[in-house]
């Protein structure tokens, strides 16, 4: 390559170094383009690497002088303590490790709700907002305007305070037919004992998916083909929950459940999910959905009025042209800022802390408090959320390339 | 581009080898500086609490102050930094504060592995709960299945999940960072129970709505030996703290008060006193300060009695009385090596 360079640059009659008869440019080392750029480019390394390493030695060294005990073993130790909300088998007898990984999967879990809740939202508000109904739109630009000028941390405790000052106390709980209790410890449904065969009942969602998916595709076709339209979305629900029920009932309803009771102080058994994570949760989707709304109006309104008007004089009524023209080209400015808004409240999940739901946080600290690992537990904290912001920006990416604009 | 760099990185590097030279010794650093930064509660009535100008008032307190009156001669020059449970640590290991005077119960693990080491026992406490009256509990037995509010980071919560455990009861936790949290929580009706070491729980229930449809169940399910904090490998700052301790204890055996004890200082014939005050003896250069270290220091704020008396004892709104932490002498465990 630098041959071929300098081959096409000897050439050039204006160069003003003088060249050989047949050999490179004589130029000075220093002068050079490529060793220039390939030594700055080292040198940054090289110093990079060298204040890494510097660092990742003066901790250690500072740690050891300080005769405060580091490395990975406390993982392994028993933790000790109890978590309020754990996914997975969690006591008090588990280890350190399993009490992180225990915060690690709650926050993926109110992340994973959070933003499935924040999009819905979020794109109803924000076509709300250019709705021609001034009422529709005021409403919505009321919304964006409180839910996004109060601070997260605010809208978490007021969503803590009402939760628990609306609900009764578990031994009045509010149940529907003693199967479901609603409380200000949480809501309580029956638990499920799966039975013989129980399995079946999984794959019977799996297959409606597919046949959904199938139906779809083949809904579309026909469109195509005869013009003549078939109410998707109806059928899909019904086979949605048509066939696993279907099965449920021709197996002869394997699945048993578990009610809950009222105990001394507690309701006993069934599942529970606890009003902290209910608070985390709204004030994560309120909060996000409003920048989420206003995006989705940016993204709407960058999309030239032409294409409206268009799909109109086609005798598209103004849902359809929304949803089949103007969104899809939306989309294309709307994805990029939405997944950052997505990193934003997987990261806003660690306010959690302040109201007590065991998340990556909220567990770490404590981890960290009663092992005295601060340095270890950091690691551990930027490591994990790096690796779920990079997964989640990877995802967006994949999804973007496949929302572009296709050009015929 | 290459020397702002390399100057960036030279300078990175001295800045970085400065911070480690800085901590060689909390003592000269502190006279050098001139005053103690004292770590303490985020606001505990009777330990470290502070009021609507900022003063700080409490046993953890005096205790900053005492030693402040042994360095200084003066007990005001101590900056407070109020701290989390989860904070508490960090924040002496890493030298933003000189000494760690909040509530913090004394354990093998935190003496041995986090580079710290107490200084000695200010108070003898212990883990209780606390329960609302109307639930008709009137013993920890009977919790089977409670929800119980705790702070995250502390020993109660370790302590809680032992006895659940070793009492084959089940129970949920919920923990927050913050006490005034805790107490938030449990007040809104979101756990039946809340527990801390019992002092705190005396303090605490001063902040409900309710205080007195609350009470405090009998048990105690655990040691909380509570005491001042400092690094470890730094003996002459170590000398300072424990000798101050076991000096206002001193001073309560020997019956040195704020009233007498420059009367003492100027008329005591008892060469214990006189040791103690420093008119007989070296005993104040040898641990690096005046030699009537002692005197400023029951100066400034009483002796361990006094201390005690003026803020969880029974004429405060706390009214906790003397028990384990009397002196030795009284019935109590409060025991102090002599000045010799």
């Amino acid at each position: 390559m630098a041959l071929l360079r300098s081959a096409q640059q000897g050439e050039g009659s204006s160069m003003s170094v003088t060249t050989g008869v047949d050999g490179p440019p004589k130029v000075a080392f220093f002068n050079d383009p490529k060793v220039r750029s390939i030594g700055v480019q080292a040198i940054l390394i090289a110093v990079i690497i060298f204040f890494g390493w510097q660092m990742v030695q003066n901790t250690l060294a500072n740690l050891e002088r300080a005769n405060i005990a580091s490395g990975w073993g406390f993982l392994d130790t028993t933790a000790g303590f109890d978590l309020s909300f754990t996914l997975i088998p969690y006591s008090e007898s588990s280890t350190y490790g399993r009490a992180i990984t225990v915060g690690v999967l709650n926050t993926i879990l109110v992340a994973f709700c959070g933003i499935i809740t924040a999009t819905i939202i979020g794109f109803i508000v924000g076509v709300m907002r250019l709705s021609k109904n001034w009422l529709v739109a005021k409403v919505a630009e009321i919304y964006i305007e409180i839910a996004r000028n109060v601070p997260l941390l605010v809208q978490m405790f007021i969503w803590y305070k009402v939760v628990l000052a609306a609900l009764p106390s578990p031994r009045a709980a509010w149940s529907i037919g003693d199967t479901i209790f609603l409380s200000n410890r949480g809501i309580t449904i029956p638990k499920f004992i799966w039975g013989d065969g129980a399995w079946m009942i999984g794959v019977a969602v799996v297959a409606a998916i597919a046949g959904i998916v199938m139906l779809k595709k083949w809904a579309h076709k026909r469109q195509e083909a005869t013009g003549e339209q078939f109410p998707v979305f109806l059928t899909s629900l019904a086979i949605l929950f048509g066939l696993p029920l279907l099965t449920y009932f021709a197996l002869g309803a394997p699945v048993e459940f578990e009610f809950a009771e009222q105990g001394n102080f507690n309701l006993r058994g069934g599942v529970g999910l606890v009003p902290e994570f209910a608070a985390l949760y709204f004030a994560l989707s309120v909060y996000t959905a409003s920048f989420i709304a206003e995006i989705v109006r940016s993204g709407i309104l960058a999309v030239n009025k032409g294409q409206t008007e268009a799909s109109y004089a086609l005798g598209l009524r103004p849902n359809p042209a929304l949803r089949l023209v103007v969104i899809p080209q939306a989309m294309r400015v709307i994805i990029p800022p939405l997944a950052s808004q997505y990193l934003n409240l997987t990261k806003n999940s660690s306010l959690a802390v302040a109201i007590g739901f065991p998340e990556l946080v909220a567990a770490g600290g404590t981890v960290m408090n009663q092992s005295g690992q601060a340095v270890e537990i950091i690691t551990i904290w930027m490591a994990v959320y790096l690796t779920i912001s990079l997964l989640t920006s990877a995802f967006m990416n994949w999804f973007n390339a496949r929302m572009k604009l296709v050009e015929r | 581009m290459k020397r702002t760099l390399l100057s960036l990185a030279l300078g990175t590097a001295v800045s970085l080898a400065g911070i480690t030279a800085a901590s060689a010794g909390t003592l000269d650093d502190v006279k050098s500086k001139g005053f103690i930064q004292c770590g303490v509660s985020q606001g505990l009535i009777g330990f470290s609490n502070p009021d609507d100008k900022n003063n700080w008032t409490g046993l953890d307190v005096d205790f900053c102050r005492a030693v402040a009156g042994a360095v200084f001669g003066d007990g005001q020059k101590v900056k407070f930094t109020p701290l989390s449970a989860k904070e508490r640590f960090t924040a002496l290991q890493s030298g933003e504060i000189d000494i760690l005077s909040r509530n913090t119960t004394w354990t093998m693990g935190r003496d041995t592995s986090l580079g710290l080491v107490f200084a000695g026992v200010t108070y003898y406490d212990g883990q209780g709960f606390l329960v609302k009256k109307s639930l008709g509990v009137d013993s920890a037995l009977k919790l089977d299945g409670a929800s119980v509010c705790t702070q995250t980071g502390t020993t109660t919560e370790l302590n809680l999940a032992d006895y659940f455990r070793a009492n084959n009861m089940k129970y949920e936790v919920v923990a927050f960072e913050k006490a005034d949290e805790v107490i938030a929580a449990y007040d809104s009706g979101r756990c039946d129970v809340f527990t801390t070491d019992q002092s705190g729980l005396y303090a605490e229930r001063l902040k409900l709505k309710n205080p007195d449809e609350n009470v405090v169940l009998p048990e105690i399910i655990s040691k909380e030996p509570l005491g001042p904090v400092v690094r470890q490998g730094d003996d002459a700052w170590f000398n300072v703290v424990k000798w101050t301790y076991f000096a206002l204890l001193n001073a309560e055996e020997a019956g040195v008060t704020t009233a007498n004890v420059d009367d003492m200082v100027a008329n005591s014939t008892d060469p214990g006193i006189r040791r103690l005050l420093g008119v007989e003896g070296d005993f104040g250069k040898a641990i690096g300060l005046e030699n009537n270290w002692a005197a400023n220091a029951v100066k400034a704020v009483g002796n361990y009695g006094e201390m005690f008396d003026r803020n969880v004892g029974p004429e405060t709104n706390l009214k906790i009385s003397r028990g384990v932490n009397a002196l030795w002498s009284k019935g109590g465990i409060q025991y102090a090596p002599p000045v010799r």
